[in-house]
């Protein structure tokens, strides 16, 4: 995907952050770059302790970092305290003032900024309106549900239109099907609004369907930068393939690198052709995956062969675990039919077919 | 422009300024009257009497020797200061059967409080807050009315034909007792509660499920793990025993004195100031004991625990 | 049939808690009792009377010693409380910092000293300033009683603060408030349970004051409480009764009060 001619509002360069000191010291980031543009979704995503939240506190001003710059719309602001960055953050708790009320909380930031008592008043019902809340402007944060909570807390952080709005983990709180329902308002939220933001969470499916581009992270590095698509399909490492969804993994020798094809040789002596970075060096021990519905079992002879060692029935699909006879395990997720069964029993011999597009080398 | 590290290192810096600017206007109120004066009073001990009360400045291990010794005022020998010995024994022993006392009181009372329901645990805690908060003096007074001879336990006793002369409780080892129990108990019961209410009854549960009986649920599950509000509650009780002062001043009258009542006569009629500081050295350093047993087991149970 | 097994129940424990109860209300009572007694000894009932509050009133030296009391109480309430809340902000709500300690230590340590100690301590160090300085005031006891009314005053606060997120004044914080802003804004007004509180337990605390009271004060400087210390010591007659009412009426409403403002939430 070409690169669009955007400006980026957020660059982060070469920053780290070191907790502690001597022995007990532990980077929280190491030498991090990541460059978010105006206008886009871009999502953090990464297990916990993979430095999410940490890099998203220094954006907002709430740790200082130990190197590096962070650059809004070209200007430093690391070493800006918070309340001088034009920066807002959506609390994972929601960090609602709980002696104010919906609307005075809303207005806090622009009372804070000295803005006249009438313009706050119309931005307020502006951005009650805009979440849906009018109805319970006078009421206490303590007396509002967890899914209103949630509105009123994005409703604070908009008020101000801040440059770009830090998200952490907002929807962590709710339930399945608020959750589901919010996801839906923060996309609607960011396209009405125009505004930057910055979304974090360790929710691999709220990542994939919110984000513009997401950021991969582990052990407090970037791993990998890309629109859903990209990081799913073209996982470039095994965290980021193991990390999200699910993932066969292969060994295989990789030959006669072209045009991103390469040939993969898999144990089992088949030959498929794999997706490969151009900067790949082909060598005889790399690993390829295979996601499980990219592939197809068959009674016949396929690029693999094994044993049905288990079948899982989900309800969209089946997971069918098979025993290759080269020894490693493979998972192939087979969409389900009204009809009865999955076609296959435990013990079965099978083979297995992996399409011309299905496999992705890994750089590792 | 300062670089973000420097800048979070100026601000630490600056924070931790500010926290001592902060705090120092406690610090120095208490310095000042409260903990720098104990350091006067160590020097004190260490002084000779002035004849009308106060020190002169004139070094003297006198005071000293003379908190269990008594020197023979015709042959300057040493001997054991018998006055001296009892009233440390009997503080210390009335202190002790205090703090045992309240405990026995107060552990079921504390027990009781926690189970009950969450909507009455707070009233209960209410009523053993009120005496906590009432005045001591006025507690002690009270506990004089009950049991001096005049008093209704001895009128309804007399009236009954019980006894046929009051039996005398007041200015005796017993009085000093019964009021210092009744005093400290809330100190006891509110610690104890303050564990017991965080105790979880699936643990207790537990126990039965495994055929433990009532008392061995009691003595294996609930005691180790409300144990730091028991230890507590009992440094809380015998620290203001040991020091008591209202108490036997009203209860024990003249004769039934404690460390308190000798150290206030040192400063009084027996005009020996370095001794009354001696003394107040002497009962600091037994609370010190008791403190640092305190915390050396508190630790340890800290860690069992945590 | 079997009564249900309860897990809760140990034998003789709820006896032995009532009994508690009762002991400890029932001298009390009974003082209240006789402080409406008509007859002028306490070992006999004479009727009802309202006599020795109306003689406990026109005491001069009662009066005296409970507005001595209250002045003393409030101004050390008053600034042991602001002392107690600057150093309750100092001393939670961070990462270990050098000498945070020692400033746990300090702050408590009139809690682990006997009363007489201290007692002792101050008249020794004050008799010296008032031979150097000729005043003798009421100030001194002002100060003691502020010094130990301090590690009272900072429990209920300290609790408070350490119960409070510090989420919310990063929250002000990325709204544009300043630091002294979202003091004033967001700290101050949900720490303000917790002050009254520390409040009102300083000024109960000095209000009950005895010990360090009776070593501290010059002549004609009696407090209530060592008022009543000395009368009991004479002998004791109704007044003493009808004194303690009036004071424990005082002091239940202001340890009810201080029940239901720690108590509340938010």
């Amino acid at each position: 995907m070409p690169d669009k001619p955007d400006r980026n509002a957020i660059e982060v360069v070469n920053v780290s952050k070191i907790f502690g000191s001597g022995e007990g010291q532990v980077a929280a980031l190491d030498t991090v770059s990541v460059s978010i543009r105006e206008n886009e979704f871009f999502t953090l995503l990464g297990p916990s302790g993979c430095g999410k939240t940490t890099l998203l506190r220094l954006i907002a001003g709430f740790d200082f970092p130990t190197a590096g710059e962070i650059l809004l719309y070209g200007q430093d602001i690391a070493p800006l305290p918070p309340f001088k960055r034009p920066v807002n953050t959506v609390f994972q708790s929601y960090a609602l003032f709980p002696h104010m009320t919906v609307a005075d909380n809303i207005g806090f930031g622009l009372e804070m900024l000295g803005k006249p008592k009438a313009e706050i008043k119309a931005r307020v019902a502006e951005m009650l309106k805009l979440v849906k809340m009018e109805a319970l402007a006078g009421r206490r944060t303590s007396q509002i549900s967890g899914g209103q909570q949630q509105r009123v807390a994005l409703a604070r952080a908009l008020a101000p239109q801040p440059k770009v709005l830090l998200l952490d983990e907002p929807l962590s709180a709710l339930d399945y099907k608020l959750r589901k329902e919010m996801q839906i308002e923060l996309k609607r939220l960011q396209h009405e609004t125009g505004i930057t933001f910055i979304f974090v969470t360790h929710d691999q499916e709220e990542a994939l369907t919110m984000s513009d581009r997401i950021a991969v992270m582990s052990s407090g590095k970037i791993l990998q930068v890309g629109s859903p698509w990209d990081i799913y399909d073209k996982p470039a490492e095994r965290f980021v393939a193991d990390f999200i969804g699910e993932t066969n993994f292969l060994t295989a020798a990789i030959s006669e690198m072209a045009n991103g094809k390469a040939r993969a040789t898999l144990k089992s002596g088949a030959t498929i052709e794999a997706t490969v970075a151009q900067s790949f060096q082909p060598k005889p021990n790399a690993t390829v995956v295979v996601r499980p519905e990219h592939a197809k079992l068959t009674k016949a002879k396929g690029e693999l062969s094994g044993t049905v060692e288990n079948i899982v029935y989900f309800g969209t699909d089946t997971h069918i675990h098979v025993h290759l006879d080269s020894g490693e395990l493979f998972t192939v997720r087979q969409q389900n039919t009204r009809s009865a069964g999955c076609g296959f029993e435990k013990g079965d011999a099978v083979g297995i077919l992996i399409g011309s597009d299905a496999a992705q080398v890994l750089k590792d | 422009m300062a670089t973000a590290e420097e800048v979070a290192k100026a601000a630490e810096r600056r924070d931790v300024r500010d926290r001592w600017l902060l705090s120092a206007p406690a610090l120095l109120v208490i310095f000042l009257a409260a903990t720098g004066p104990l350091l006067i009073v160590l020097v004190y001990s260490f002084l000779t009497p002035g004849s009308y009360g106060d020190v002169k400045w004139q070094f003297s291990p006198e005071a000293w020797i003379s908190v269990f010794l008594e020197r023979d005022i015709f042959d300057d020998t040493l001997s054991i200061a018998a006055a001296h010995v009892t009233i440390f024994l009997r503080s210390i022993k009335l202190s002790v059967v205090t703090t045992i006392a309240t405990l026995v009181l107060g552990f079921p009372t504390a027990y009781f409080m926690a189970t009950r329901s969450e909507k009455t645990r707070d009233l209960w805690l209410f009523l053993i807050t009120i005496p906590f908060w009432t005045n001591l003096l006025i507690r002690t007074f009270a506990v004089l009315q009950i049991i001096r001879n005049e008093g209704i336990i001895n009128t309804i006793l007399l009236k009954l034909g019980i006894i046929s002369a009051p039996i005398q409780i007041l200015y005796t080892d017993t009085a000093i007792l019964i009021g210092m129990a009744y005093v400290y108990l809330p100190l006891m019961v509110l610690p104890i509660y303050a564990s017991m209410e965080k105790l979880d009854f699936r643990l207790v549960e537990a126990g039965y499920d495994l055929y433990a009986s009532r008392f061995q649920v009691l003595r294996r599950i609930i005691f180790p793990l409300v144990k730091p509000g028991v230890i507590a509650g009992s440094i809380l009780v015998f620290i203001p025993a040991l020091g008591a002062y209202v108490t036997p001043s009203v209860l024990g009258g003249g004769k039934n004195m404690m460390l308190s009542n000798l150290i206030e006569l040192q400063f009084g009629q027996g005009r020996n100031w370095p001794l009354g500081s001696a003394l107040s050295i002497a009962v600091m350093i037994i609370v010190m004991v008791a403190l640092l047993a305190y915390v050396r087991n508190a630790g340890r149970s800290g860690v069992r625990h945590g | 049939m079997a009564k249900n097994f309860s897990i809760k129940h140990q034998p003789g424990f709820t006896a032995i808690a009532a009994t508690c109860f009762i002991v400890l209300y029932l001298p009390i009572i009974v003082l209240v009792i006789y402080a409406f007694n008509a007859a002028s000894s306490t070992s006999e009932w004479g009727g009802f009377s309202l006599k020795w509050f109306q003689s406990a009133w026109q005491n001069t030296q009662v009066v005296d010693a409970t507005l001595r009391s209250f002045q003393i109480g409030s101004i050390a309430a008053v600034l042991s409380t602001i002392f107690a809340t600057m150093a309750a902000l100092a001393t939670t709500r961070t990462a270990p910092y050098p000498g945070l300690t020692f400033k746990y230590a300090a702050i408590n340590q009139p809690l682990m000293v006997p009363e007489i100690v201290t007692g002792v301590a101050l008249l020794i160090f004050f008799s010296r300033i008032k031979i150097f300085t000729g005043y003798s005031g009421i100030g001194y006891l002002v100060a003691a009683h502020t010094a130990f009314c301090i590690p009272f005053a900072y429990l209920p606060i300290r609790a408070r603060l350490e119960n409070m997120d510090l989420t919310l004044e990063r929250a002000a914080a990325d709204l544009y408030a300043t630091p002294w802003k979202a003091f004033r804004r967001i700290t101050l007004p949900l720490l303000w349970p917790g002050i009254l509180a520390g409040l009102m337990l300083a000024f109960v605390i000095s209000l009950d004051d005895v010990v360090i009271t009776e070593f501290v004060k010059s002549g004609g400087q009696d407090t209530l409480p060592t008022y009543m210390l000395g009368q009991i010591r004479r002998g004791i007659t109704p007044e003493i009764n009808a004194i303690s009412t009036a004071f424990l009426l005082l002091s239940v409403a202001i340890v009810t009060l201080f029940f239901f403002v720690s108590r509340k939430r938010d």
